[in-house]
């Protein structure tokens, strides 16, 4: 086993992400080359083997997909890597992901679109997708980086989420924190929180039902495991016919992720109980957010922002605190408003959403525009 | 050996979702007995993968072993990561000729080039018959089905020569109309490694056998039995002859390194290399 040791690395996102899956578990990876997502597979192709793992160049994003799931049953934590377009094709699998209960992990690393889009461009264009790609009733976890030394953390913890939650999870970076280098700190291995899914006792059988999140095993162990997408009761077995069951199967898939947003939401709060205006931000474009307060602070501007480390489940508290708080929330985004409407929906009128937009180009939305926009709806209302 | 086999050891107690007088029958059935002559007890060793579709039902979740009923077309791609994470296990995939040279094509020529250690069984009806009939890249030219109502327009697709050409280790094509043959290339097949193919024409005497005029299984069965010729009798027959013929036995039978070898040497080159 050479996993990387403890120490401070000069990476790019796309190491910090591979080096942090080594390090959660991961033995097992299948993925397509797409921009900006290549060098994750680049780096695994490397680093997979010699700490006895398989990664391997599929023939698309389908059958990266699939074999993903595929060792997962196994008992392996397995994981893929791709951008926009990859990510539309995976998600019938991602559907059947959740409905079968296979841990995984999907990297998206967000690029401009619709279509092929800016291949080598930033942008933050995913976030409904990866909320809602697939078809049916389904809840999706979805984190999203804002540094390499995030990234690194939060792919540690789409594992974790995924093995605690028997789901799989989005790690939905983008184009500029998977290529930009940043120090990344590594602890000891044995300060990092690692989970691994339940296995069933001997004579367990209801792997699909019974608890809310079931415990599972591997193909090859003796359970006779009947595994499918279609309706199944808690053994597994298919039953497409009874409405209840449907229900019962699904209320409860979605459950896992929703009874449990407070655990599941992380964010970065800063100033939202005394802020005048607030932001709520994301990712790459959360980057503005930073330098933009402290220029406001300085010319007596109190600021208050939510950082989503957590795209969904979304936040909703933090976010509805903020709205009770503030008069305005600035949504700053590298698309054509997507978080934009989830957060007037939890600021339910209580404070005015304001949306800052920019896309094309991969062009990052600057502090200066951010502060601009504050001094506006400052100086106009507030 | 054959006298104390029963299926029943080898399923769960669920009632069976085929028509009468499917094919599905005598293939379940062919590869139990296959299971049972090569001395399994029971299926713990084996892990099967299915798609969508009648053939994809043989296994999931009828077979009391560990299944998984996977996407359309799907199969094969989980089956590599299955075998890849756990090379000790017996890896069968099965499905219908819709499900493994239609949408799962692809997957399906990738999966022999690679040599990837799976035996994928595709039953071949030449049609869609869970979705009620409709054209397959398997039916034959000319042939009405519900989306062909003026007969089918395209060539129908030569799986096993494919996978002959894509790079199995073994492919071998039988019909229902010979059970003890589709047995035995099931024996041979489980003992061998790489990829191992075995298409076994079938009829659909509900979607299908109905539609092209045969009154029952049985005369299917029958028509089957009556045109199908053995590759070394094929030799000399032109094309046009062979159209009209179902060309059966063993089409490649060798042993090229598998993917499971291939990939194991690489991961021991980079631990040593270390």
């Amino acid at each position: 086993m050479k996993l990387i040791k403890p120490g401070v690395y000069f990476w790019q996102g796309s190491e910090a992400c591979a080096e942090a899956a080594l390090l959660a578990g991961c033995r097992f990876f299948a993925g397509y080359p797409i921009t900006p997502a290549t060098e994750i597979a680049e780096h695994l192709a490397k680093r997979l083997p010699q700490v006895g793992g398989i990664a391997i160049q599929m023939e698309d994003e389908i059958a990266s997909i699939g074999a993903v799931i595929g060792a997962s049953w196994t008992g392996a934590k397995a994981m893929t890597a791709t951008s926009g377009p990859g990510f539309s094709l995976m998600q019938e699998s991602i559907g059947y992901a959740f409905m079968t209960e296979t841990p995984c992990v999907i990297v998206d690393v967000q690029r401009v679109g619709p279509s092929t889009g800016q291949a080598t461009k930033c942008a933050q264009g995913d976030v409904m997708q990866s909320r809602w790609g697939t078809h049916g009733d389904y809840s999706a976890i979805v984190l999203s980086p804002n540094s390499v030394q995030e990234m690194f953390n939060l792919t540690i913890r789409a594992f974790n989420l995924a093995e605690k939650y028997r789901t799989p999870v989005i790690l939905l970076s983008d184009e500029v924190v998977a290529h930009m280098r940043e120090k990344v700190v590594v602890p000891p291995v044995e300060k990092l929180e690692i989970l691994n899914r339940r296995k069933p006792k001997p004579g367990e059988r209801a792997f699909f039902g019974r608890e809310e999140v079931p415990p599972m095993p591997s193909v090859g162990e003796g359970f006779n495991v009947a595994v499918t997408g279609s309706t199944h009761d808690e053994f597994g077995i298919r039953y497409t016919a009874d409405p209840g069951v449907h229900r019962r199967l699904v209320e409860r898939l979605n459950g896992k992720v929703q009874n449990h947003v407070d655990e599941i939401a992380e964010v970065e709060a800063y100033n939202i109980e005394n802020c005048k205006i607030g932001i709520v931000a994301y990712g790459c474009t959360s980057r503005a957010v930073y330098d933009a307060v402290e220029e406001a602070e300085v010319r007596g501007i109190s600021v208050g922002y939510v950082r989503l480390k957590t795209l969904w489940p979304f936040p909703e508290k933090v976010v509805r605190r903020l709205a009770e708080t503030v008069g305005k929330i600035i949504v700053p985004e590298m698309n054509l408003r997507q978080i934009f409407y989830e957060v007037a929906r939890t600021a339910e009128g209580r404070a005015e959403v304001i949306p800052l937009n920019k896309v094309g180009g991969g062009e990052l939305i600057t502090p200066e525009e951010l502060l601009d926009k504050i001094l506006e709806e400052v100086g106009r209302n507030v | 050996m054959s006298e104390s086999f029963s299926v029943k050891k080898y399923l769960r107690d669920l009632k069976l979702p085929f028509c009468p007088g499917c094919g599905a029958f005598t293939v379940m059935n062919a590869f139990l007995r296959a299971v049972h002559e090569l001395g399994y007890e029971n299926l713990e060793k084996f892990v099967f993968c299915s798609g969508i579709g009648c053939s994809s039902w043989i296994p999931s979740p009828y077979f009391l072993a560990d299944s998984i009923h996977t996407l359309h077309g799907r199969s094969i791609p989980v089956a590599t990561g299955v075998k890849l994470m756990r090379p000790d296990l017996n890896v069968v995939v099965f499905g219908g000729d819709g499900d493994i040279v239609g949408i799962g094509l692809s997957h399906f020529i990738h999966a022999a080039r690679r040599n990837l250690d799976v035996l994928v069984i595709m039953i071949n009806n030449m049609v869609y018959g869970m979705t009620g009939g409709q054209v397959a890249p398997t039916t034959p030219f000319k042939v009405k089905t519900t989306t062909t109502p003026y007969g089918s327009f395209e060539y129908p697709l030569d799986a096993v020569k494919l996978a002959v050409v894509a790079g199995a280790n073994y492919a071998a094509r039988w019909t229902t109309a010979h059970p003890t043959e589709l047995k035995e290339a099931i024996k041979k097949a489980l003992k061998l490694k790489g990829f191992r193919f075995i298409e076994a024409v079938s009829q659909c005497p509900t979607a299908f056998g109905r539609r092209v005029g045969f009154k029952t299984a049985a005369e299917m069965i029958k028509w089957f039995k009556e045109n199908s010729i053995t590759l070394e009798e094929s030799g000399g027959l032109s094309e046009e002859d062979l159209t009209t013929k179902i060309v059966v036995g063993d089409f490649v039978h060798r042993d090229r390194p598998t993917l499971i070898e291939t990939i194991y040497a690489v991961i021991k080159e980079a631990q040593e290399s270390e």
